[in-house]
């Protein structure tokens, strides 16, 4: 029984933290644009994180998702534009439901991040089923798929389509389609609608209405992950801000409306922390118990990080709400958070069809 | 990162499972001698005080040992492992890290063998969540100490057989942490009185205890005197995981879930409505996060981390879980849900109704939900105290 993390996986934390202090601190996430930050991707490449779940024959360092969960919480601690959630959904999709020679083809240059993964699942952005998939076809595509993660970062895009009664995965060259960018209230989340007019795809593999699950689950998971960093960042600028204004004569943290609330704060992320490292590591360890355990962990934190991302902000009072000041990066974090691979009712609803009722 | 048990750990749980195959019987069917049988078995197997020291008749388990115990016995839905709950609780390993040799042979074997119960005098009448303010005084006479002044909320005061009492020995403090001294008292010394109270649900648990010119020989004192702050802290810190509570919850939770199951609203069964089942499925992601949140600071524990207040957490889940399930349960089934024990339309024999009158001795008991938030914003998160 060890519900925690190895030496190694405490150095890659450190490592993954330092990037993050030095390479990507708010001050540059800011200045993000939707465009691919080529020089962090290039050291998020060369520390092997792209690589981190594809398997060693495929060029990668052959980890599970429980070490990527590391990187995924120091990331988004820090608000991170990188698309490491998609790349890894690429190189997880992959490597589940293609045949060798896609493996052999793109495991690799995912791997070594030269090609950079956009995802589009469903097209429907409130129903996460089969049906919400709406853009057909696999050998030629026409026709427009929406809500493409990280779209306009991405040189490539793995887009969800349907034929007669089979879903496919199918990957596209950024180039080969049309990308609107779409404008989102979160900047580091950038989507992009892709329209396709007789594209030929690079490659093509049917998945199963239960690897599509897997990686969705797989989603949100990833976002979950994002999320812990994200809110303990949050609760630890308003503690700190608590801390240090003073009104009526007190730090404002003194009182029990304030420290309650972030008292409470801490509670939710201890618990949705938890429910995601179990999650994280049923991934690859115990899939059976994934459904479950990644309905419990996201239907928590969506509710949880969207109340935080609001507090944090409240709970500055006016200084909260300007451009200047952080907090309000991560309530446009949290708003993400909550509909990004379903959101806290989708994820009940599941959790109580799985329980038995 | 794994949740596997070693082979000697799962031996043990093998063992566990076995020993409660053959010596538990169904509820119904455990008649009048059985429970003392049971204890008599449970202390054979050094399952009472099952974290204690070999030396002190405890049964020196390992803290994944006593999770796989805990959680084995709540599964099970068996009894207590002793008539003391405070006794086995705090009394015993209060005395195990403070007590002096003799009160150690005097009263640990006792509280295993469950002769004796226990009471916990701490809260008077002005001193509840500010519990380091209580006057109770007690005055040092030649090799005694003369006891006056009053507790209040002693769970178990109406049977208990002893009282571990926090008195005051020094007024003129400048911490009011400091003078405070802990005495073991015999419930039947001469100038106690014990006035039950009724609570909410008709139980008469817990008392008024008075103490009036009370007299208790200075071998009773536990630790130093002036330093009995210590001893109730480390005392209550010796609660550790919460894995056979959550086993409860998760029990319960399918109780409430067949609940719906067989409940209608408006004519429809409740289980297709959408509110109902997300209702469920809340108080599962919740007793899940209590689940993995204890097996994290669990896994703190083995690792020798040292644990800060984390425990508040799942302190307050459970508070706010023991409100809400039972409340539910009311709410769901109408004015059905209400009826107590004894009416022919009682929900479950009136379960619920009875229950939902039950949780402050939880939730209330050992630090209200605002005092834990106070703990964890002020020992975790730093922030300034009231």
């Amino acid at each position: 029984m060890d519900f925690g993390f190895s030496e190694e996986q405490n150095l890659l934390r450190e490592q993954v933290l330092r990037f993050m202090t030095e390479a990507c601190p708010l001050s540059v996430v800011r200045t993000q644009n939707g465009a691919l930050p080529r020089e962090l991707w290039r050291q998020a490449a060369d520390l092997g994180w792209l690589a981190l779940i594809v398997p060693e024959a495929y060029g990668g360092v052959g980890l599970k998702w429980i070490d990527l969960a590391v990187v995924l919480e120091e990331t988004g601690r820090g608000l991170s534009p990188l698309p490491i959630i998609s790349q890894a959904l690429a190189a997880t999709a992959i490597g589940r439901s293609a045949g060798d020679g896609v493996k052999g083809e793109w495991l690799p240059r995912i791997a070594a991040g030269e090609a950079v993964f956009g995802v589009g699942l469903y097209d429907d952005p409130t129903w996460i089923d089969p049906q919400g998939i709406r853009l057909e076809g696999v050998r030629t595509l026409t026709g427009a798929k929406r809500y493409v993660s990280d779209a306009t970062a991405a040189t490539h895009f793995l887009l969800a389509t349907r034929t007669d009664d089979e879903l496919n995965l199918v990957i596209v060259d950024a180039n080969h389609a049309t990308l609107t960018a779409q404008p989102g209230i979160d900047r580091t989340k950038p989507f992009g609608t892709a329209t396709l007019d007789g594209v030929a795809p690079l490659a093509a593999f049917p998945i199963s209405a239960d690897d599509l699950a897997f990686l969705t689950d797989c989603g949100a998971v990833a976002v979950t992950l994002e999320a812990i960093g994200a809110a303990e960042a949050v609760l630890e600028l308003t503690t700190e801000y608590a801390n240090n204004r003073i009104q009526f004569d007190n730090p404002i943290g003194k009182y029990q409306g304030v420290k309650h609330r972030l008292a409470d704060m801490f509670v939710d992320i201890e618990s949705f922390k938890s429910l995601a490292y179990y999650a994280a590591w049923a991934i690859d360890e115990a899939p059976d118990e994934l459904p479950r355990a990644a309905s419990l962990a996201k239907a928590y934190a969506s509710d949880a990080f969207a109340r935080i991302g609001i507090d944090g902000v409240g709970l500055h009072g006016a200084i909260g709400f300007t451009a200047e000041y952080d907090a309000q990066l991560y309530l446009k974090r949290s708003k993400w958070v909550r509909s990004a691979f379903g959101d806290a009712d989708y994820h009940y609803q599941r959790a109580a069809a799985i329980g038995g009722l | 990162m794994d949740f596997d048990f070693t082979p000697e750990e799962q031996a043990f749980r093998a063992e566990v499972r076995e020993f409660l195959a053959e010596n538990l019987p169904p509820r119904a069917e455990r008649g009048r001698g059985f429970m003392g049988e049971w204890l008599k078995q449970v202390r054979n197997r050094r399952w009472v005080g099952f974290s204690w020291p070999e030396e002190y008749g405890g049964g020196a388990g390992s803290l994944t040992e006593q999770a796989i115990l805990k959680e084995e016995m709540a599964l099970a839905g068996a009894p207590p492992l002793g008539t003391s709950f405070m006794g086995l609780a705090w009394v015993g390993p209060g005395i195990i890290q403070y007590g002096t040799d003799e009160q150690k042979q005097r009263f640990i074997p006792d509280i295993l063998d469950s002769k004796v119960n226990w009471c916990t005098g701490y809260s008077e009448p002005n001193h509840g969540s500010d519990l380091a303010a209580i006057q109770t005084k007690a005055e040092r006479v030649g090799d005694h100490y003369r006891v006056n002044g009053q507790k209040i909320w002693t769970t178990g005061a109406p049977w208990a057989d002893w009282i571990i009492l926090l008195t005051r020995t020094e007024f003129e403090v400048e911490r009011k942490h400091d003078g405070i001294t802990c005495l073991l008292v015999p419930m039947d010394s001469p100038g106690i009185e014990v006035r039950p109270i009724e609570n909410m649900a008709g139980d008469r648990n817990f008392a008024e205890v008075f103490f009036t010119d009370v007299q208790v020989p200075v071998e009773n004192r536990l630790g130093e005197e002036g330093k009995g702050w210590a001893v109730t802290i480390s005392a209550l810190a010796n609660e550790r995981s919460s894995i056979g509570e959550v086993t409860q919850m998760f029990a319960k939770l399918e109780s409430l879930k067949n609940l719906v199951r067989s409940t209608t609203r408006q004519g429809k069964p409740a289980a297709d409505d959408p509110a109902v089942r997300r209702r469920i499925a809340e108080f599962e992601a919740k007793i899940a996060a209590m689940k993995y949140n204890g097996l994290r600071y669990l896994t703190k524990q083995l690792r020798g981390e040292p644990l800060s207040s984390e425990t508040s957490v799942n302190k307050l889940h459970r508070a706010s879980l023991e409100i809400e399930m039972d409340d539910f349960a009311l709410e769901l089934t109408g004015l059905a849900g209400v009826q107590l024990p004894g009416s022919e339309d009682a929900v479950d024999g009136g379960r619920w109704a009875r229950s939902s009158l039950g949780w402050p001795g939880v939730v209330i008991g050992g630090g209200t939900p605002n005092i834990q938030r106070n703990i964890i914003a002020e020992r975790i998160l730093g922030l300034p105290k009231d």
